[in-house]
């Protein structure tokens, strides 16, 4: 009996220490971010860092409000770019879709879920960016190319969310509404969907969440140029490509700044899950 | 008239997602499968040859090296969460909260820490290992939520039977919830695999960029402490080189491949786990 005992017991320990892995790692990472950029911070001067527009490691400035500009740029050219349809296709897919058209168009989302960033970089950087140099002003390494890009990758994530939420509106409101008489559009458009906003809202954001944190593909369209843009057809550099730009060679203060720009966007991601989380509670409230 | 304008907006929208799709993946599929040579699967590397040969196994050693380290935790933290504690327990709370922030963590940042921690700290340099380590905790909050989705799913009568039949905690769950759970466990283990595939920016400054196969039959076990590039980081390399677009195009032609088979057997396995319940 107490040997089993000590295997219950033993298990249970085991699997209380495998859950708290990942509190282990979060832990370390906020650790190892904070104290290799937090006094980079502090030398360069918090409000010289944040506000400053001049980014310059060789003459020792290092200013990344261009790059701060750059994410929210980027993030929001996405977000124009992709909701729109994104929601527009969750739509179709919940509601107009027949069997056949739905069974052909999930597998596509799907797809368009799991290719690498690095392919869809590439597209950009062979399709996008020479399109945007032959037809408008500029040089085709863009804000409008970043924008575009990321709004087609956000495409997967707005459908799957804004289609659950959409799903998930009971029955009854959408019979409620054809038996008064709405079409099944008005019925659609103006029962169901402000029914699913804030899980329509919470694919939103969680688009918004994979915009800011793209790496690859940004770092391949944009240009990189730390300066803050005046017009879309203007190169851009966000916060991800500026480490991974300059990681590879980084020393000293230099480094510091670098991982002092992971402490912001790390700051910038927490902000916007703490957004998600409000969002899908005021959802589930509903 | 505004139900027919409705109708047209919805249908522009989903043509739109449609005509992507289809032009990103014909596009890539055009220009990339006429220069799938033969001469790409060569076991060498290159300058004049620049074989993906090497990055493709480098690729498979990576991701399963990553699974194996973040399988085992998922699955036991899944276990603890589903069948273990109270869901009012401060500690529960503490892991959900911490899972979904590794969930949102970009993979930049996974690259910055496994720079930091595996790479200096431990003096593990760019290595298989170093990327495998940073691969597995970006993995563990996927690992982890489909285990937890399949244990869910299992039926309350497997485990009382097996309490019934005077089994104690640890046997009933491993031999009665665990199997039937196995389905959704493998779906969330190959979704796992689909993202180490794709990964760039948490493997630049952790594995490296060396274009070549881990020597283990030379160095034995100390191989895990080479630099190794996976595909996704050679297709990199070679779009940024622009000098092999030709071969570019075809490394991405074989990404997608695996993109879409590993995709596959995960619905094909989270199917299975719907029909057995």
């Amino acid at each position: 009996m107490s040997k089993s005992k000590f295997k219950e017991t033993a298990a249970r320990v085991l699997f209380a220490i495998a859950a708290a892995i990942s509190i282990l790692a979060v832990a370390l990472i906020c650790l190892f971010l904070f104290v290799n950029g937090l006094p980079a911070m502090d030398e360069i001067g918090l409000t010289a860092f944040l506000f400053g527009t001049t980014w310059k490691p060789v003459s020792g400035m290092y200013g990344i409000f261009p790059m701060i500009m750059g994410s929210i740029y980027v993030t929001a050219g996405a977000i124009i770019v992709g909701v729109p349809a994104g929601i527009l296709t969750a739509i179709f897919l919940s509601r107009f879709a027949g069997k056949k058209a739905a069974s052909v168009l999930r597998p596509g989302v799907e797809l368009l879920a799991g290719i690498p960033s690095v392919v869809y970089g590439f597209f950009g950087l062979m399709v996008i960016v020479p399109f945007i140099r032959t037809t408008m002003p500029g040089r085709g390494f863009s804000l409008l190319a970043a924008a575009v890009l990321l709004g087609i990758m956000i495409l997967p994530t707005v459908i799957t969310v804004a289609k659950n939420a959409l799903d998930a509106v009971p029955k009854s409101y959408y019979e409620g509404a054809v038996a008064l008489g709405a079409t099944h559009e008005r019925a659609v458009f103006n029962v169901l969907v402000p029914a699913a906003f804030s899980g329509i809202m919470a694919g939103v954001v969680l688009g918004v969440g994979r915009a800011i944190g793209e790496t690859m593909a940004v770092v391949m369209v944009a240009g990189n140029q730390p300066v803050i843009p005046n017009s879309i057809f203007d190169g851009v550099r966000t916060m991800t490509a500026n480490i991974v730009l300059e990681m590879g060679y980084a020393a000293d203060l230099h480094r510091g700044a670098l991982i002092a720009t992971g402490v912001v966007l790390f700051v910038f991601v927490m902000l916007i899950s703490l957004l998600f989380g409000a969002i899908k509670k005021r959802g589930e409230a509903q | 008239m505004t139900a027919k304008l409705l109708r047209a907006l919805v249908y522009a929208g989903t043509v739109v997602t449609v005509a992507v799709l289809a032009g990103l993946v014909g596009y890539i599929l055009l220009n990339g499968v006429p220069h799938l040579e033969p001469r790409l699967f060569e076991w060498e590397y290159t300058s004049e040859n620049v074989s993906l040969m090497p990055a493709l196994v480098d690729t498979l050693l990576m991701a399963v090296l990553a699974l194996v380290l973040a399988v085992p935790v998922g699955v036991g933290a899944a276990i603890y969460l589903v069948e273990y504690a109270r869901s009012s327990s401060r500690f529960v709370a503490l892991v959900r909260m911490t899972t979904e922030t590794l969930q949102g963590i970009p993979s930049i940042i996974y690259g910055l820490f496994g720079l930091l921690f595996f790479t200096t700290v431990l003096g593990w340099g760019l290595s298989l290992l170093s990327g495998a380590c940073t691969l597995a905790i970006m993995v563990l909050p996927v690992v982890m939520r489909t285990t937890e989705e399949a244990l869910l799913a299992v039926p309350g009568a497997y485990k009382h039977g097996g309490f019934a039949l005077g089994a104690g905690r640890v046997r009933t769950i491993l031999r009665c919830v665990l199997p039937s759970a196995l389905p959704g466990i493998l779906g969330g283990v190959l979704l796992a695999l689909g993202r180490c595939v794709g990964e760039v920016a948490a493997l630049l400054f952790t594995a490296g960029t060396v274009a070549q196969i881990p020597d283990f039959a030379g160095e034995g076990i100390l191989a895990l402490f080479d630099s190794c590039r996976t595909l996704a980081v050679h297709m990199y390399v070679l779009a940024s080189e622009g000098l092999h677009m030709d071969e570019t195009y075809a490394t991405a032609v074989v990404l997608i491949v695996l993109v879409v088979v590993l995709n596959t057997a995960a619905n094909f396995a989270a199917k299975k786990l719907k029909e057995e319940m």
